[in-house]
């Protein structure tokens, strides 16, 4: 996947993963691929609604040792 | 500035208060579990719809005294200063989040036993789970006791009681039993019923039929009988001649469902036998306490859930089922999802699994879905 920026959010709680996911975002282009890394458990339901609902697309995510990852495609 | 406001505090306003809720947890958060009460008025719009700004939300939304609600916290007192700014007067967020609101016990005074003594009913409202206090000369048992303990040590500190017996009437699947943690901690003796207890890790008492268990020194007698249905050990337990402690076989608005522990059919007759044939030879003046509500309209005024034998026969329709197809279908299929993480919750509560306690209150988030209808 070609990952135009990385975001890490790890050890941030809610609402800090989204509001800095949204940020990044901002500066982005739309198609552009950020990744983001967490560890809140919330962040999980919370992204893909967020993506959903601000016309981005969560293309993929897993979990590696208690860190979440998470693939945007700017819309 | 807003202000935090405990779950305690939540807990007396749904009951008989008035409170108006932005819920920002996701929508199917939402849809699935949220906070209800007859006083209780509330709209959901997820946090990361509001991170640009409150103005699409403030019409929806009273000119003061609003309570914003999270999961944990954190996007309750973002959006609660958002509106603060706006200018709504008495902005709140909910401490602790549904988190804490999910725990949160409102311990009720239920009546007095005859000898002296009685018998409390500890309300924990975000979850529908209902446990038990009795208590007589210094003593007390406590009955299906949630997790969170603190609320039971507090009590008996308070009243100077202490807690002799912890008591289980099955093998919990919605919610992990805080009895052998709290027995473990106080010396008390924790029961169970063996058929329940097959495969668990730890010693416990048998509770069975014949061995009746007294609090104090007045003898409050309770007295367990044995009602499979819900799980094959199931057993229900009559306190002082006057209160019929039903575990998970019958409610106020439903009866207990049996594919919890993944035996449906095969517990469908004994479900049945329970409530239509064990059930039906005892005094109709039993007043009936659950281990479960369903709905927020159950509770009483004072927040308790109650009601006489007699009459949970004439307007309980899970028991005026006449035939026995008809039932097994009623109990079998239909049923509600079932409760969230039940497996891990069954497989913790025979000690079989030992997760965190953050891991322990990710399992038992939402409602407990133990009855046959929502």
């Amino acid at each position: 996947m070609n990952v135009k920026q990385t975001l890490d959010t790890k050890g941030l709680s809610c609402p800090m993963p989204i509001v800095k996911t949204k940020k990044a975002m901002d500066g982005l282009a739309s198609g552009d691929i950020l990744e983001v890394l967490a560890t809140d458990k919330g962040a999980v339901n919370d992204l893909s609604a967020w993506s959903k609902s601000s016309g981005h697309k969560l293309l993929d995510h897993k979990e590696e040792e208690g860190v979440f990852k998470f693939w945007i495609k700017k819309g | 500035m807003v202000k935090a406001l405990s779950a305690k505090e939540v807990a007396k306003r749904a009951v008989e208060g008035k409170m108006f809720i932005l819920d920002v947890r996701n929508e199917s958060d939402f849809k699935d579990w949220k906070i209800e009460g007859k006083g209780i008025e509330s709209i959901n719009r997820p946090y990361f719809d509001l991170i640009e700004g409150v103005e699409d939300v403030l019409e929806h939304l009273p000119k003061k005294e609003v309570l914003v609600v999270c999961a944990k916290e954190g996007s309750s007192v973002m959006v609660a200063e958002m509106l603060d700014e706006a200018g709504i007067k008495d902005v709140y967020y909910l401490e602790g989040g549904m988190n804490a609101w999910s725990e949160y016990l409102l311990p009720v005074k239920i009546g007095d036993l005859k000898d002296g003594g009685s018998i409390y009913q500890f309300n924990r409202i975000g979850k529908g789970c209902l446990s038990y206090l009795v208590e007589s000369n210094g003593e007390a048992a406590i009955i299906d006791s949630a997790r969170a303990i603190g609320a039971y040590e507090d009590f008996a500190k308070e009243k100077n009681i202490e807690i002799k017996h912890m008591i289980d009437t099955h093998l919990h699947t919605d919610h992990i039993s805080g009895g052998r943690r709290l027995a473990e901690k106080t010396n008390a003796t924790y029961w169970l019923p063996p058929k329940d207890a097959e495969e668990v890790t730890f010693s416990y008492e048998a509770l069975e039929e014949g061995k009746d268990i007294t609090i104090g020194n007045t003898k409050i007698e309770i007295q367990p009988l044995y009602t499979p249905g819900h799980t094959i050990g199931s057993t229900s337990m009559i306190v002082d001649g006057q209160y019929l402690l039903s575990g998970d076989i019958l409610f106020v608005d439903s009866i207990g469902r049996p594919d919890l522990a993944g035996k449906a059919e095969d517990w469908v007759s004994d479900l049945r036998d329970s409530l239509y044939n064990k059930y039906t030879s005892l005094s109709k003046d039993l007043v009936v306490l659950p281990a479960h509500f369903g709905k927020i309209s159950e509770l009483d005024e004072k927040g308790a859930v109650q009601a006489p034998l007699g009459e949970l026969f004439e307007k309980n329709e899970g028991l005026k089922i006449e035939s026995d197809d008809e039932f097994r279908k009623a109990v079998t299929e239909n049923l509600p999802p079932q409760p969230n993480a039940y497996q891990e919750i069954r497989q913790t509560n025979m000690g079989k699994i030992d997760p965190t306690s953050d891991e322990q209150r990710e399992m038992e988030i939402g409602p407990n879905r133990c009855a046959i209808t929502e």
